[in-house]
């Protein structure tokens, strides 16, 4: 497949801790506007991929490309962020002496240079924005709260949040609803779901149920390649994908 | 624009902090200069140079929390820039001597004549004008932390070590300052003022002006450190304080972030120490001693780290205990500092300031949902993203 047409291509990357390889010869192509769910069993290098792909570690060998043509493995993070990949962690990584409101300021689409943010006055637009993201994470209750006063599940949207105002082009989430109760899960699932489409999606989640409902592609990862891949029926039905993660 | 900036860094604190040093700014004058001696009212010479010394203190002690308390970083070495400010000014201080030295050369100062040496060094010339040194004050510390700056934080150094190569900084500068050879005067510095702006340093007029001019800098570097606060870049310094990792995911380049905030800092330091040599009459290495920029993080800690504020409150209790101490108690003062130090590292993890908070906090029946606030963490938790 040529790469000029696709979001994120990634061709054989490989990825070593102290000869223990994380990622072993990993391909995965992303197309415009497409969701993904990325399953696996622990430690089959979900994190790392994403890792690799944000810049925050450089594989060993390997090619990752944006958007058919920008060479992702020798972009720094900021500069990675600032082409329009957007990353949750998978624990819930909020600023959380800053204000939901502040933290959404933070992440919202703007001029991130120093001098430009030290003058930077909030405009309508931009306002207006943040209200609307507010309401979709349904925090607008919370707005002027502190962030590191929110529950888990409130972290979690907040996180989402912060992902949208970015509003990058592609959206790495890594388990959205680990420690979410069922409704919550619903609703998560319903907002990734009003995302995609206008943005690509790449979520990684152990939660079946919670991928069934996402309804997309399904990509299985196991010892830092890829197993399967396919709706998720059939992966399901595959038989090595039952042996290693499955079926445990 | 610039009035806009400085109105969002003003809330109710900002508003206690200028109002005091309004207040001192006229009211130390009149003290001074126009009350009689004989009246209780009547404040001295001495006094005054001493609360100026106090004041140049929490101007540095602001500047470290500025990094410090916003940035996360722990800076063992700000007396650095401190020391360097206060040698730009000690140069134009010399440089005003004149022929009145004790060898009578011109343009020489003494301990050059005594070396024999023929000529002014290239680095001393300029500052013969007030204005050059003025803006040597500035530019010098702030060019070296620039480039300290540059190369620790694009190499990624953070918490202990970035910690000790800034000792390390200053422990250098140390040793290179008590050269003679380096042209600072060696080990004795540079002293001996005779005029600055062509008044009389020792004059009472001249002092208080000094005093005066001190409390100046530090409001206004108040100001431009809550302006900078209260900015968005100051939001996005407390987060990347907190989550550094996070904040370049966002697309944040967290280095060109801190080293704004650094250099800002470091001249900030400057103007302290500018400001401070006039009022002792004496700059010499001992001022890079590493025990100098351990002493500002004790009074920022015991202020409250991260409250800007508390940095000024703590280091001026802090210097009048130490006054007071070497006064009377002069082999207590090391012990009474570092007994300070763990007391409130123990007692008081938000210095001072934090206080009101704590005990807030701890009185029944007012369960405040928002406990976690502005200040940091007592770890700096970069998320691993795993
Ligand atoms: N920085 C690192 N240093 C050493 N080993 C690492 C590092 N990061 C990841 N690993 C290892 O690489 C492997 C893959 O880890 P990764 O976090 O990508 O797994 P995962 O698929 O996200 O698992 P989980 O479902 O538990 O989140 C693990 O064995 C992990 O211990
Ligand atoms: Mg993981």
């Amino acid at each position: 497949m040529s790469a000029e047409s696709t979001l994120l291509y990634l061709d054989g990357v490989s990825v070593s801790f102290d000869g223990f390889k994380a990622l072993n010869s990993l391909s995965l192509v992303m197309m415009p506007g497409e969701m993904r769910a990325i399953i696996g069993p622990n430690g089959a290098g979900k994190t790392t991929m994403m890792d690799v792909i944000t810049g925050k570690t450089r594989p060993d060998t390997g090619t990752i490309l944006f958007e058919g043509g920008t060479d992702l493995t020798r972009l720094r993070e900021a500069a990675i962020a600032n082409l329009g990949i957007g990353r949750k962690f998978q624990r819930p990584t909020v600023f959380e002496p800053h204000t939901v409101w502040d933290n959404l300021e933070l992440a919202l689409k703007a001029p991130r240079r120093p001098l430009k943010t030290l003058t930077y006055a909030i405009s309508r637009d931009d306002r207006s924005r943040i209200e609307e993201i507010l309401d979709i994470t349904r925090l607008s209750a919370l707005r002027s709260r502190q962030a590191g006063s929110l529950s888990h599940g409130q972290k979690q949207w907040l996180e989402i949040g912060m992902l949208l105002a970015q509003d990058p082009k592609l959206l790495l989430v890594d388990e959205p609803v680990a420690g979410m109760t069922d409704a919550e899960t619903e609703q998560t699932a319903e907002l990734l779901c009003s995302i995609a489409g206008k943005h690509s999606v790449i979520v990684v989640e152990h939660d079946m149920s919670f991928v069934r409902a996402l309804g997309v592609k399904v990509t299985v990862l196991a010892e830092g390649s890829v197993l399967a891949e396919g709706s998720l029926d059939a992966v399901s039905a595959n038989q090595q994908v039952i042996d290693t993660y499955l079926g445990r | 624009m610039l009035l806009r900036f400085f109105l969002m860094g003003l809330d109710r604190k900002a508003g206690i902090v200028l109002t005091i040093l309004a207040i001192l700014a006229v009211a130390v004058p009149v003290m001074t200069l126009w009350v009689p001696a004989d009246s209780p009212f009547h404040l001295s010479v001495f006094t005054v140079s001493l609360l100026g010394k106090y004041l140049c203190f929490a101007l540095l002690a602001l500047a470290l929390d500025l990094v410090w308390g916003y940035c996360g970083i722990l800076s063992l070495g700000h007396a650095a820039f401190f020391a360097i400010g206060g040698y730009a000014m000690g140069m134009y201080l010399m440089r005003q001597i004149g022929p009145r030295g004790v060898y009578g050369n011109p343009v020489l100062p003494d301990f050059m004549v005594f070396l024999n040496w023929k000529e002014l060094p290239w680095y001393w010339l300029g500052f013969d004008q007030f204005w050059f040194a003025a803006i040597m004050v500035l530019v010098v510390p702030g060019a070296l932390a620039f480039a300290f700056g540059w190369f620790a934080f694009r190499s990624r150094v953070t918490g202990v070590y970035l910690s000790i190569i800034t000792q390390a900084l200053t422990f250098a500068l140390l040793l290179a300052f008590f050269r003679n050879d380096m042209g600072f005067g060696g080990n004795n510095g540079l002293t001996d003022f005779k005029d600055i702006l062509g008044y009389d340093i020792q004059a009472d007029t001249t002092r208080v002006a000094l005093f005066v001019a001190t409390v100046a800098a530090l409001a206004l570097s108040y100001m431009i450190a809550s302006g900078v606060i209260a900015s968005k870049l100051g939001k996005v310094l407390v987060a990347l304080r907190d989550a550094e990792s996070r904040v370049r995911f966002m697309g944040y380049d967290t280095e060109s972030y801190k080293l704004f905030a650094w250099t800002l800092s470091a001249c900030m330091a400057g103007v302290a120490g500018a400001l401070y040599v006039p009022q002792v009459g004496i700059i010499n290495p001992s001022e890079f001693a590493p025990a100098s920029s351990i002493e500002a993080v004790i009074w920022v800690a015991v202020g409250g780290r991260g409250t800007l504020a508390g940095a000024i409150l703590g280091a001026v209790l802090v210097n009048m205990g130490k006054s007071y101490f070497t006064g009377a108690l002069p082999e207590l003062w090391l012990f009474a500092l570092g007994g300070l130090f763990v007391a409130v590292t123990l007692f008081l993890p938000k210095g001072l300031l934090g206080l009101g908070g704590q005990l807030k906090a701890k009185l029944p029946g007012r369960k405040t949902a928002a406990l976690p606030n502005v200040q940091p963490a007592n770890h700096t938790a970069d998320q691993k993203g795993a």
